[in-house]
């Protein structure tokens, strides 16, 4: 956090809930941190008149006075980054949330300063450059083992180059500690520690977009075969409440193959973030064999938080996860819930008294949740030697009474290329996940396909299809059904309708409670979906041989194919490839048959 | 410390405006008044009132005043500022006694000496200070405790509406709420926004029956009393709830009701601020509002004491997307959901399981805590009910010829579910043995259960289906 230049002073006029204005403001800058009060709360200056500027504040106001002083820091919202960062868990301006309980107890009190990382311990630096060297921004100087599965990439900050004059020699030092000295072009010195700050409301540096053409594979059937993300790809998870918007977004965050995983719990519930802070480090990364914490960087702003903070968090959360995309890291930002965010906003907005726009909301709302989405992407990296890498970020939205039509849902879903859409029905039906399969859509279909035909199987796409296709005209059946009742169908139709249940029920529903099937491979998931789809052949096939629908699916076969999912990682081949020999060789036995 | 000069600058005679709750005092530029400060109002007649400041600059503070705005004029009425923020004095002693509003004793049992004097606004407990709630908390009635489990450090609202019994329901779950195997007693905080005052005396008169009221608390601001007083009366049961559970390590349940009233208050002032309103009018804060209301429950790490609340939330119109049930649904931990129509039908608690959820049930049922088949049974139930609530509605279009005989076995089970399960006496109190069983009774009208019973794993269902059970095998016991 930055130290207040206590040179200048300002003077509160006004305090209303968490915005205070303040006189004598001359010469501060729009977004400079303050620290208002004898308490020095900090605030973030949104707005300037003449010498008078408003600030939101990010810890409760009360008890403030009119009077009272605001002390100026002349710098942006800012976040430390450096090593330290991994397995923390940090409000909405990246205080450490284990060190604010040391400091003030259970609960969070105000006023409380502490660094976003931890400046005393010490870190095993491994240099990779030699004096002499020239070095641009990005550039990397050497490594730090942070946990056993994230190696720390010490790089020269953006817009700083030079030539090194000293690089520190492997050993162990505290952040603070000079890793390097350049001599920049211009001849002055610049002594580089072990950390930076950026503001969080500026976007990091690229060098350039990539296309986003491998898909971010999260585990769950309903999204990696349905309506996948690409790595660098947006994505936005729309439901009511109860509709698992939280289970989907820690699902997301436990089993996505991205290297680095920043989850920010924005304005949600204080029990779901001890979840995760109780679940995490027990929980095995399928990637790497270590605990999923060790790749995961948590910011908690619990509803009861001040709302302010709450605004802010999504920026702490993107800042740090362009960190370590520059590092080459592939990097996965859950948000829940940007709903939240957006009413901070409107809060913050109401406050000002500005002129609102749709349902109250801001009317810069709109623009603020493009700017964000547009901090993800897939990128070369800047640095004389570029890498690849990417942020992919899925949002979820918690829209009023579940109605999609509302502005923060339909602002963002203008601008992500996903959209999971959680439905009520479904949720009440106990289908978990409930993503309404049909609702839901990826744009990045036509750039994932190659990837799928390539590294899963050349009949993916076409078994996607058909699956597609079954379901659509399931839900055509369905509506018939809902009217006239299942009788009046002919039996082919009925085979449409007992396919797509075990394409629901044992194909998308996916238990995210359960050990096995909390995470499936992409082979699995493609060996599932030929099983069910082989087995709708077979069933076929054998209605024209003139047997009932119903003695084909109560045949014993169909439950061993609702068990599939709870088939071990280690036997998924081979169980399923006998499975579907079964299939082929299936035949009906009647009761007079056997007689 | 204030000085006597200080101290007398802070009163001002300069009403300059009084407009619905608000208050506006003209501070001729003199300033000393904080944000959130309180400030007592003395009326003409005498009468004192405490309103808190809510927008001060140096030269206007705007006042909501707690006990209503009548009788103040702009020309005498006297506003002093108490250099404080609003606090309550809380003590043990507080449980059997019965407070007002604004937390003043009106039982005639005289004042009380408090331990501690506390700021009611409370502050956010860290995360990382919270342990995560996982006892399982017996209500004695089947549907809560079977497939909608209540937890300690849970809030688990009742979603209700008009007519429906949903006082009943909570006054039964505080008379009978326990942990298994232990023979700790909940403290109850009793919270009244604008019910009536019958509705308070039920739930006095029920506390008295059962010999609770020594272990309860009751906070009332009925529906005559100044509707802005509500915005206190929440934050004063809950600073007193904190203290009964991280200080006296007490098990705290607090009953909030009614939300609708709340919120009502809430809109009031916002009104009268000239507020942009969001949705229905609610001011766009409401959900950050709630949430300082609903996060003071939970358990802390190190303390033994929990805070368990149920608020209760007349849904206008029985719609569950109004701003006020859905903000409450996205903070809250699942919802109980009581139905109209299944109240028609004559069931109590009309309790509907479809609608309703716990979120905090996953990691707390099972062996150890309920018992083994906890999940399973509860899944099946929910399963089988919903299909046979879906089955009614396609029977009520095309008629039952159409039907399976597996078909209309569930639709019985439908009935029987909603006749033997959901509906019990409102003094019967189930033991989740009781409740569980009740269920496989239930189940066992299928004769094929292996077959119709996909949700419970053939072992269990071995092992606990009536049939099949094991004489010697005690299952009253959350060991097998």
């Amino acid at each position: 956090m930055i130290a207040a230049d206590s040179e200048q002073v300002g003077v509160i006029e006004r305090i209303a809930g968490p915005v205070v204005q303040a006189s004598n403001m001359l010469g501060s800058k729009l977004y400079d941190v303050a620290r208002v009060g004898k308490e020095k709360l900090v605030g973030e200056i949104i707005r300037l008149i003449g010498d008078v500027a408003t600030i939101q504040v990010y810890e409760n106001t009360e008890g403030l006075m009119p009077g009272e002083p605001v002390f100026l820091t002349h710098a942006p919202l800012s976040v430390e980054l450096g090593p330290g960062l991994m397995r923390q868990i940090f409000d909405g301006i990246q205080r450490p949330l284990p060190v604010i309980m040391q400091e003030s107890g259970d609960f969070i009190t105000r006023g409380i300063e502490i660094p976003g990382l931890d400046h005393k311990k010490l870190w095993d630096f491994k240099p990779s450059v030699k004096e002499g060297d020239m070095v641009v921004g990005g550039d990397i100087l050497g490594e730090i083992p942070e946990t056993p599965t994230v190696d720390f990439k010490l790089m020269v900050p953006p817009n700083v180059k030079g030539k090194i004059e000293f690089i520190a020699k492997r050993g162990d030092y505290t952040i603070d500690e000079t890793a390097a000295t350049l001599i920049t072009p211009v001849g002055s010195k610049v002594d580089l520690k072990f950390y930076h700050e950026w503001p969080v409301r500026q976007p990091r540096p690229i060098q350039s977009r990539l296309p986003s053409t491998v898909p971010l594979i999260t585990g769950q059937r309903i999204f990696d075969t349905i309506a996948p993300i690409a790595k660098g790809g947006t994505g936005a998870i729309p439901g009511g409440f109860g509709t698992g918007k939280t289970v989907s977004q820690h699902q997301l965050a436990k089993w996505s193959d991205a290297k680095i995983v920043v989850y920010v719990g924005c304005g949600e519930r204080g029990n779901e973030m001890t979840d995760v802070l109780r679940e995490f480090p027990k929980l095995v990364d399928p990637y790497t064999g270590g605990p999923l914490m060790d790749r995961t960087v948590l910011i908690a702003n619990t509803s009861n938080m001040p709302v302010a903070a709450r605004e802010a968090s999504v920026y702490t959360g993107i800042t740090l996860a362009e960190f370590f995309r520059d590092m080459g890291y592939d990097v996965a930002m859950m948000a829940d819930s940007t709903s939240r965010w957006a009413e901070a906003m409107r809060e913050i907005s109401g406050r000002l008294e500005e002129m609102p726009g749709e349902e109250s909301f801001p009317a810069y709302l709109s623009s603020r949740v493009a700017q964000y989405y547009e901090r993800a992407g897939r990128v070369l990296t800047i640095g004389s030697q570029p890498r690849e890498a990417s942020i992919s970020v899925v949002g979820a939205v918690s829209p009023p009474g579940g109605d999609f039509s509302e502005p923060v849902t339909q602002n963002t879903l203008r601008i992500v290329k996903v959209f999971w859409a959680l439905s009520k029905e479904l949720a009440s039906r106990r289908h978990f996940p409930a993503i309404d399969y049909l609702l839901s859509y990826t744009l990045y279909w036509s750039a994932l396909e190659k990837y799928y035909a390539e590294n899963v199987s050349p009949e993916f796409p076409q078994l996607r299809a058909e699956a597609l296709a079954l379901l659509q005209k399931d839900k055509e059946l369905q509506d018939i059904v809902a009217l006239v009742g299942p009788d009046a169908l002919p039996p082919s139709e009925k085979i449409v309708l007992e396919t797509a249940r075990m394409i629901k029920e044992d194909f998308l529903q996916q238990n995210a409670f359960h050990e096995t099937d909390s995470f499936c491979s992409l082979e699995k998931q493609y060996l599932m979906l030929k099983t069910i789809l082989r087995f709708n052949e077979k069933a076929n096939e054998l209605y024209r041989r003139g047997e009932s629908v119903v003695d084909i699916f109560e045949h014993d076969i169909v439950t061993r194919v609702a068990r599939m999912k709870y088939i071990e990682r280690s036997d998924v081949e081979k169980s399923l490839n006998e499975l579907m020999k079964e299939i082929d060789g299936m035949t009906i036995v009647r009761m007079e048959d056997a007689q | 410390m204030t000085t006597k000069e200080q101290f007398d600058a802070r009163e001002f005679q300069t009403v300059i405006e009084v407009s619905g709750p608000l208050m506006f005092v003209d501070l001729k530029g003199m300033g000393g008044v904080s944000y959130g400060e309180i400030a007592e109002i003395t009326t003409t007649s005498g009468e004192k009132r405490r309103g808190q400041v809510l927008d001060i600059s140096k030269n206007l503070a705007v006042i909501q005043c707690f006990e209503g705005t009548s009788g103040l004029e702009t020309k005498d009425t006297i506003c002093r500022f108490l250099g404080e923020t609003m606090k309550i004095g809380v003590s043990r002693e507080m449980l059997g006694r019965v407070f007002n509003g604004r937390g003043e004793p009106i039982d005639g049992g005289g004042g009380i000496v408090p331990e501690k004097i506390l700021d009611v606004t409370g502050a956010p407990i860290n995360p990382s200070a919270r342990r995560y709630p996982k006892e399982f908390i017996q209500t004695g009635i089947s549907t809560i405790d079977t497939l909608l489990t209540l937890v300690r450090g849970q809030k688990l609202p009742l979603f209700s509406g008009s007519g429906l019994p949903h006082n009943m329901l909570a006054a039964q779950i505080a008379r009978q709420a326990k942990v298994l195997g232990t023979e700790e007693e909940f403290a109850v905080i009793f919270c009244a926004m604008g019910i009536t005052a019958d509705e308070a005396r039920f739930f006095r008169d029920d506390f008295e029956e059962t010999g609770a009221l020594d272990r309860v608390a009751l906070f009332l601001n009925l529906a005559d009393d100044p509707a802005i007083e509500r915005l206190l009366t929440p934050r004063l049961a809950l600073t007193v709830a904190e203290h009964l559970a991280f200080e006296h390590d007490y098990h705290v349940l607090v009953i909030l009701t009614d939300i609708t009233a709340y919120a009502e208050s809430l809109r009031e002032v916002a009104a009268a601020r000239s507020e942009v309103p969001s949705r229905r009018g609610y001011p766009g804060y409401m959900y950050s509002d709630f949430s300082t209301i609903y996060e003071r429950a939970g358990r802390i790490r190190d303390k033994l004491g929990s805070i368990t609340q149920i608020p209760i939330l007349t849904l206008p119109n029985y719609d569950i997307t109004h701003p006020v049930p859905d903000l409450t649904g996205y903070i809250t931990e699942g919802q109980v959901y009581v139905d109209i129509a299944l109240n028609r039908k004559g069931l109590f608690p009309p309790i509907n399981p479809l609608p309703s959820l716990s979120r905090l049930m996953k990691d707390t049922i099972g062996k150890g805590s309920t018992r083994d088949d906890h999940k399973y049974v509860a899944d099946q139930l929910y399963a089988l009910y919903a299909t046979g609530r879906d089955l009614r509605d396609l029977v009520a279009v095309v008629g039952d010829e159409s039907l399976t005989e597996t078909d209309k076995k569930v639709l019985e089970f439908a009935e029987l579910f909603e006749e033997k399960f959901i509906n019990q006496g409102y003094h019967e109190d189930r033991s989740i043995f009781q409740s569980l069983d009740i269920g496989w009774d239930l189940l066992s009208i299928f004769d094929d259960p292996h077959r119709i019973l996909k949700r419970i794993p053939s072992e269990y269902i071995d092992k606990f289906h009536p049939e099949k059970r094991d004489e010697k095998i005690d299952f009253n016991s959350v060991d097998i």
